[in-house]
């Protein structure tokens, strides 16, 4: 009967794809991901990136998109369920953006203005029908300027801002649309959605069981001809423990792994898996505190700081699995400009500088830092401090770590440097997700995004920064902002605003069945390339 | 013998509440919010409040307590945080698993380390007995989560017998006895059984060699009574303690193996348990607890009425 059924579902698929011109159904790819459990299926992911990645970019479609399609460039914003927007002239509140025509979701419904405005609305109007809390939690603040929407006609949205705000595009790339028909027919009850998802995405849900696996198979109908799936079944699999992951993916129970653990690569490497990694828009620092007697007040102590990590040395500890900080952005970004300021490992410049401060052997700068045992995104937290300890040791910085649990962490980085729980602690050890102008520059430093109203949590504050998050947010020619982000980012590393250490490759261990993958440098990936050998 | 087990569920009334006080006070203690996994990382005090307000955290914890069991009382376990599916589902779903897995772990369990108590036991100071007790105290000291991936390396990733994670064929596990069911089962169970094995057996050569010594055991030889029927006697006055060791140990298994369902990916109450403390999810965290709490305090009463079924004794004491 299963060999029947899988017989049945080939021939379909194959069917399909020789109607849609395309599609080569090939074998089943499963994943091992870091998440303890299948990320939100309803439309608007947790999890984070990984949430996104796995569940967000495959069941579901954003207005604005990735191109993730190649592996030797940073990845840029791309057309997705809006084929073209722009802002009014007069009124730069005001956009405007042309859906896509023809586009249905999984449950064969079509996909309109009307029902982006329902997404909306399930996301920011409290008073609405179909408004999720849970939903709303990882989508809201993903669009803080928007200010309301309405449907022009059958294929056009207007979307209007509080204020004028150039990165309104990126910031759509993380709102997914949901189908409204598939809502309604299961009694407008989101955990019913849950079990039985409905997106746009090149990807449907066959199978979810919670905490313990989501099985995907191609939407043979996607609109895109260039993304429509070639696997027979995706398998997503939640597993936290980096040796399970690795020991699944050794003994042929997966094909794919997130992050593996630094010290099973050789031997992974050795038995013909694949070590699959590439700079993607994510840093690895130690966010400062800014508040008045704080020692990073001195940017001769924050350069010190900054001039005396071995990043190299760093680098070996962690299997080659990261790039050396050159600044706040991966050196391949966009947006990396030209700054003054070398990143580099000079000690003797460090305490050179250090001195200057008014710190040397005989008077030592004691500091002290928060930082986990583990989290989303820290890579490996504990030796990556420590060794960060040995280096600001040599040149004359004493480090006091203050260890706390992930979650505790994310509280302590929402409270801020000033709130009593932080307990003095002039620094926070936190990775941050890079990849678009508000989620990766504005919101860490902008005066008004100061902790606990925002996530500044250093309550850094100062108008010629400003000035420039201003000039992001109003000039609205892609160019002209990449450039006024160039110049952003030259001020983070010139003023040594963080203390930047490394960049993480998104290291992924998969079997040698797995074929076509190219991993682009973003946090979400395409997997419809992708095919299994014998 | 019901009046004996009508007294001992008695007794397990204000155990009951002791356990609920402390399951929904010690996660109110731990630092952390449990509206961290939900809330936007950028949400303003305004949002936080009514989040908090919503779960009904605002209120004060005696009313939290009385509000989290009226709920209790009525089915309702409420929902988790982080996932917003009824708790009461996840809980029971996950203690069916790890059940499986404790139950599998026993029936290995039990058998061996009566075996190897007992013949330690009867050759007391022999090289058998030496040989049985460094068996019996690796097995306790061993950390069984180390076990684990030891075990994984060879059967898994070497010899590639047996799977190294999940619980069944299709992710999920049912009580199907079939060779593909089995075989995920294999590791992790034998994995479990060490510690107890190790326990079992040192309390039954104990035992075995205590009985041994007493004045009825030659009385029973002097009666010409067999050494296999003298066995059987000393079994007997050595079951209703190696059966109530195991019965105890059958709740640690429960609630004791977050590591090993770690290790293994089996999604059972420990695994569960790990999860709900990392997400910080309050009802989550609560529900599960009081489960296994309430499970052990059960696995306790059951096997003080099997003690005593099997050794009238008891219930006079």
């Amino acid at each position: 009967m299963r060999d029947w059924k899988h017989g049945f579902l080939a021939i379909t698929l194959v069917a399909g794809a020789s109607f849609a011109g395309t599609a080569n159904a090939q074998g089943t790819l499963r994943i091992g991901m870091t998440a303890a459990d299948i990320p939100l299926t309803t439309g608007q992911t947790d999890q984070g990136g990984e949430g996104m990645r796995f569940i967000g970019y495959t069941l579901y479609d954003p207005l604005v998109s990735w191109d993730l399609l190649s592996a030797d460039r940073p990845s840029e914003l791309v057309p997705g369920l809006a084929t073209e927007w722009s802002v009014n002239e007069d009124d730069q509140t005001v956009w405007t953006f042309k859906l896509r025509e023809g586009v249905t979701f999984h449950d064969g419904s079509p996909f309109t203005a009307e029902t982006a405005v329902w997404n909306f609305d399930k996301l920011l109007d409290e008073s609405s029908e179909q408004y999720d809390p849970r939903q709303s939690a990882q989508g809201r603040s993903r669009i803080p300027t928007v200010e309301s929407y309405r449907a022009i006609d059958e294929y056009t949205l207007e979307i209007t801002t509080t204020e004028p705000d150039a990165t309104l595009p990126y910031q759509l790339s993380w709102i997914l649309m949901s189908s409204q028909a598939n809502w309604e027919a299961l009694d407008k009850d989101w955990e019913r959605v849950a079990q039985e998802p409905s997106g746009t995405g090149p990807w449907q849900m066959e199978t979810f069981v919670p905490r313990e696996r989501a099985e995907m198979v191609p939407f043979k109908d996607y609109w895109d001809a260039e993304r429509v799936p070639q696997l027979d079944s995706m398998i997503l699999i939640p597993l936290p423990e980096p040796n399970a992951r690795s020991a699944a993916l050794l003994s042929g129970q997966v094909d794919w792994i997130e992050a593996p653990a630094p010290d099973t690569i050789p031997a992974m490497e050795g038995n013909g898996f694949v070590i699959s990694s590439n700079t993607y828009p994510h840093n690895w620092t130690w966010h400062l505190s800014r508040l008045d007697g704080s020692p990073w007040n001195d940017i001769n102590v924050r350069k010190a700081a900054n001039l005396a990590i071995d990043r190299e040395g760093m680098g070996a500890l962690l299997g080659g699995l990261m790039v050396p900080a050159e600044g706040f952005l991966p050196p391949s970004s966009n947006w990396f400009g030209e700054p003054e300021f070398e990143v580099r490992y000079d000690p003797e410049a460090a305490k050179e500088l250090l001195a200057e401060a008014g710190y040397g052997p005989d008077n030592r700068l004691a500091v002290k830092a928060l930082i986990s045992p583990s989290g989303s995104g820290q890579m490996l937290p504990l030796p990556m401090n420590e060794y960060v300890q040995q280096n600001l040791a040599a040149i004359g910085i004493d480090v006091e770590f203050s260890v706390v649990e992930w979650n505790q962490m994310i509280n302590l980085w929402r409270a801020g440097a000033a709130d009593p729980a932080v307990e003095g602690a002039e620094s926070i050890n936190f990775s941050y997700f890079v990849q678009d102008p508000f989620t990766g520059l504005i919101r860490h430093l902008s005066c008004d995004l100061i902790a606990p109203d925002g996530t500044n949590w250093g309550h850094y504050c100062d108008p010629e920064m400003q000035a420039l998050f201003e000039e992001i947010q109003t000039t609205f020619d892609v160019e002209a902002q990449n450039e006024v982000l160039r110049r952003t980012h030259e001020k983070y590393v010139d003023d040594a605003l963080f203390l930047m250490v490394a960049h993480d490759v998104a290291p992924r261990a998969l079997s040698p069945r797995v074929e076509g993958y190219v991993q682009a440098q973003n946090w979400f990936q395409n997997f419809s390339s992708i095919t299994m050998t014998d | 013998m019901f009046v004996y087990f009508l007294r001992r569920l008695i007794l397990v009334m204000p155990v009951a509440f002791g356990v609920s006080v402390i399951c929904f006070m010690l996660v109110q203690i731990a630092p952390g919010d449990p509206l961290t996994a939900i809330m936007p990382v950028d949400a303003t005090a305004e949002q936080q409040a009514a989040m908090r307000a919503a779960y009904g955290l605002d209120k004060p914890l005696p009313v939290q307590y009385v509000v989290w069991v009226g709920n209790l009382i009525q089915g309702d376990m409420g929902r988790s945080i982080a996932t917003g599916r009824p708790v009461a589902d996840e809980v029971f779903g996950a203690v069916q698993n790890s059940l499986l897995l404790a139950v599998s772990a026993a029936i290995i369990a039990f058998p061996i380390g009566v075996l190897l108590g007992f013949v330690a036991g009867y050759f007391r100071d022999t090289i058998l007995d030496r040989i049985v007790t460094a068996i019996s105290i690796a097995g306790v000291s061993v950390p069984n989560y180390w076990l684990g991936i030891v075990l994984v390396i060879i059967f898994s990733v070497n010899l590639g017998w047996l799977p190294s994670m999940g619980a069944g064929p299709g992710g999920s596990q049912d009580w199907s006895w079939n060779w593909s069911h089995l075989r995920h089962l294999i590791l992790p169970a034998a994995t479990l059984a060490v510690v107890p094995i190790g326990i079992v057996a040192r309390t039954v050569r104990a035992l075995a060699g205590d009985i041994l010594s007493m004045d009825f055991v030659l009385a029973l030889y002097a009666k010409g009574m067999s050494r296999g029927d003298v066995i059987r006697h000393v079994a007997r006055n050595a079951a209703a303690t190696a059966l109530s060791v195991m019965g105890l140990q059958l709740g640690y298994l429960l609630g004791g193996s977050i590591l090993i369902e770690t290790v293994f990916n089996w999604p059972g109450s420990g695994y569960l348990l790990s999860n709900a403390i990392f997400q910080r999810d309050l009802p989550l965290l609560q529900g599960t607890i009081l489960v296994l709490a309430l499970f052990f305090v059960a696995m306790n009463l059951v096997v003080d009425v099997a003690q005593a079924a099997i050794d009238p004794r008891i219930k006079r004491t």
